[in-house]
């Protein structure tokens, strides 16, 4: 049974269908012109967009790449949960890459404080060597962050992961030119022009499921540089923090050791895109312990290698 | 009413005072949040920005890398988001200085408007003609002249009108259909987003009043369609769906470059393969099946009868075009390997690659006057008349009139790189 909507002739396509129009096209792009893409997959919102992006674009065909998962460790419990519902969902094949196994083989170790981020970017290399990936597919944006302002939708990468901000590869037109050297590999960025309140409108729209820590729920917190940071095993109170039940949600979905919540009463989509309209503070800003080290925090990961 | 986007691009160099404006334009429109802003206070004060008042150097907004915060330049072409009311704004902030031309070709191709920087002090410098002569090259639609540090001329009408004049006059002589000359300040906000007090003389829009009104061509023309990926479920169906409906199916899938396509249309495949004709059985856009897909829809179409169509095929709804493979076009050089006459290269062309040869180079064209002289090797950042010849046929159009079907990349076969940008101008008959 399929439904016929017939297209308003003249009508002006909307915000959200152009940037989705342009997503599509990336990924059809990548799919068509690469030998083995993957997705990178953190069951985080944009990634969440991405997926159902990629699935649309290869509709009625099952979405043909594996889905990757670097697992830090320090996970929110729903949001694994998630993960493996998403993938029974769609019948994608899952690689994990765990920086857990690394830490327990004592080829990384843990950083001082205990954050695991950074580790990440070793186990990502290693996955993307060992399953052969010439590309991998990223829900990264340009409004996230200064260095990412300045990342191409295809971003090239050396046999080390490094990226060159001073020598990218210009992009033109919708022509996108994905050949790179033996050894290195490419990250595409298809939702690299839309903006955090875009991916709200978009879930609204396409009423797409997310992990429930997006939305405000009671939780353990104490307050660490100006953040909620959850109770959990990986993250304890020091001596004179003190540990209340808040209402709160998450911005991003990152290492459960340096991610904050927000103090938020928003439990359903429209209530966070309405909250997003009075925010002062930026994603990262209000979320991410790791990207407040220095002004540069996101370009250093990124020329290591980072996603 | 629906919010829609427009793309905007920014030339200009930091002496104009382009990052203050980008950063004014942000500010203003309210798109910088409070801990980005606490940054830019931070950074402002610990360099005595503003001297006796201090202030905030808006500039900052948009300085990303850390070497660019440390000397004081702009690197690479940064992308900037802010919206209105009804309207979203993507803003490709290109860096005068530095690799201007490549910069303000990549960051300019996809502009629906672009905002050329004028210092009201200095008036038309032999920069802005190259501004302008390469926005003209790439087409953008809407040129908007900031003519910027009014405050530094007393907000005079009569200096303002003679640089008004001049731009005027190269942009007819460069064919910009499309022009706006706006007196601006940008360190004081004047006709960025607030209409300014010391400007009664002028009636026109501010900035942002006139990018908010302006209404962005959208792919006129022939329906087109460059096929990306052709979609052949067979046994692997996405989960949930009916097996037996799907069984046959075969798709073609794209982004619909230009008009309007409908089920029942005509269609003519243009291929390596003997040129055939077909009908629109289905399309589907993102949001279903539709009757009819509009201009820059990703779309998936299926076509009547057994045709074999593959990626870099396109389809096009009326009359018939003849493929070519021979292209007479402006190319803009981006890569550091210098291009030669009878060199080997990929085109890139829609979603077709094909090999190629450097047939010949006609001639380097000057971007401050246009003049034309000969060259026997082209280099970085220049702007050159190319013949091209495709081991495939392409169905090519001229730029005015399609930007996908004008357009084009030179590859190179052995490294991968990007060696120019491709424009295809009216095609000389005798070639």
């Amino acid at each position: 049974m399929t439904i016929t909507v017939n297209a308003p002739s003249q009508a002006r396509r909307s915000v959200l269908d152009e940037l989705e129009a342009e997503s599509i096209h990336i990924i059809r792009e990548v799919l068509a012109e690469f030998e083995n893409p993957g997705l990178l997959f953190s069951g985080g919102k944009d990634s969440v967009v991405v997926l159902h992006l990629l699935a649309k674009a290869v509709f009625p065909a099952r979405v043909p790449i594996p889905v990757v998962h670097i697992d830090t460790g320090h996970n929110f419990g729903e949001v694994l949960k998630f993960r493996d519902q998403v993938v029974a969902r769609y019948g994608l094949n899952l690689v994990v890459g765990s920086v857990q196994e690394y830490i327990d083989r004592g080829e990384l170790t843990e950083l001082p404080d205990g954050t695991r981020n950074r580790l990440q970017t070793r186990v990502l290399l290693d996955t993307i060597e060992a399953n052969r990936f010439d590309v991998v597919f990223g829900g990264a944006r340009r409004d996230e962050d200064k260095a990412r302002a300045k990342e191409r939708i295809l971003s090239l990468r050396d046999e080390f992961g490094v990226w060159d901000p001073r020598n990218q590869r210009p992009e033109i037109w919708n022509l996108y030119n994905g050949r790179h050297a033996p050894g290195g590999h490419v990250r595409a960025f298809p939702i690299s022009n839309w903006t955090e309140r875009d991916i709200w409108a978009y879930i609204n729209q396409e009423q797409i499921e997310l992990p429930p820590i997006y939305f405000a729920h009671k939780r353990q917190v104490f307050e660490r540089d100006g953040m909620w940071r959850a109770v959990t095993g990986v993250s304890l109170p020091a001596q004179g923090e003190i540990v209340s039940i808040r209402q709160v949600r998450y911005r991003t979905v990152g290492d459960a050791s340096c991610t904050g919540a927000v103090l938020s009463a928003a439990d359903t989509v429209p209530k966070v895109l309405d909250e997003l309209a009075l925010a002062t503070v930026t994603e990262r800003g209000a979320t991410r312990a790791d990207d407040r080290i220095s002004a540069a925090g996101m370009e250093d990961r990124k020329t290591e290698g980072y996603f | 009413m629906t919010t829609t986007l427009l793309r905007i691009a920014t030339a200009g160099s930091v002496d104009d005072g382009k990052s203050t404006l980008v950063g004014r334009l942000l500010h203003d429109a309210k798109a910088i949040l409070a801990d980005s802003l606490d940054d830019i206070a931070r950074t402002s004060a610990e360099r005595g920005f503003g001297g006796e008042t201090p202030a905030l150097d808006l500039a900052l907004v948009t300085d990303g890398l850390r070497a660019e915060r440390e000397q004081g330049i702009t690197i690479d072409v940064a992308y900037r988001y802010f919206s209105t009311a009804n309207r979203s704004f993507i803003l490709a902030d290109c860096p005068g200085h530095v690799q201007y031309t490549r910069n303000t070709v990549t960051g300019a191709s996809t502009a629906d408007a672009a905002i050329v920087l004028v210092d009201a002090r200095h008036g038309v410098l032999e920069q802005t003609r190259r501004h302008l002569g390469v926005l003209s090259l790439l087409r953008v639609p809407q040129l908007v002249v900031a003519v910027n540090k009014m405050d530094l001329v007393d907000w005079k009408e009569q200096r303002f009108s003679e640089i008004e004049t001049q731009i005027l006059d190269i942009t007819a002589e460069l064919g910009i259909k499309r022009t706006a000359v706006i007196p601006v300040s940008a360190l004081n906000g004047d006709n960025i987003v607030d209409a300014s007090a010391h400007s009664d003389w002028y009636a026109g829009p501010t900035l942002l009043g006139l990018l908010e009104a302006l209404e962005p061509e959208r792919g006129q023309g022939t329906a087109r369609l460059d096929v990306q990926y052709v979609i052949r479920p067979q046994g692997a169906l996405a989960p949930g769906l009916d097996a037996e409906q799907y069984r046959d199916f075969r798709g073609y899938s794209g982004t619909l470059a230009d008009g309007e396509l409908s089920v029942g249309d005509t269609v003519q495949i243009i291929s390596n393969g003997q040129p055939a004709t077909s009908t629109i059985k289905s399309i589907r856009n993102s949001h279903g099946e539709v009757t009819t897909a509009l201009a820059g829809e990703a779309v998936l179409v299926e076509l009547t009868g057994e045709i074999d169509i593959a990626r870099g095929d396109t389809i096009i709804a009326g009359e018939p075009e003849v493929p070519v493979r021979q292209i007479e076009a402006n190319i803009c050089v981006l890569s550091p390997n210098k291009i030669t006459a009878g060199q080997l290269v990929l085109i890139k062309h829609g979603t077709k690659v094909a090999r190629a040869k450097v047939q010949s180079l006609d001639h380097v064209i000057n971007v401050v006057d246009f003049s034309r002289s000969a060259a026997t090797e082209l280099q970085l950042n220049d702007l050159a008349r190319i013949t091209v010849r495709s081991s495939a046929a392409l169905a090519v159009d001229e730029y005015q009139n399609s930007r996908t079907a004008g357009s084009f990349l030179l590859i190179d076969p052995n490294s991968g790189a990007t060696l120019a940008a491709g424009i295809i101008e009216a095609q000389n008959a005798a070639a």
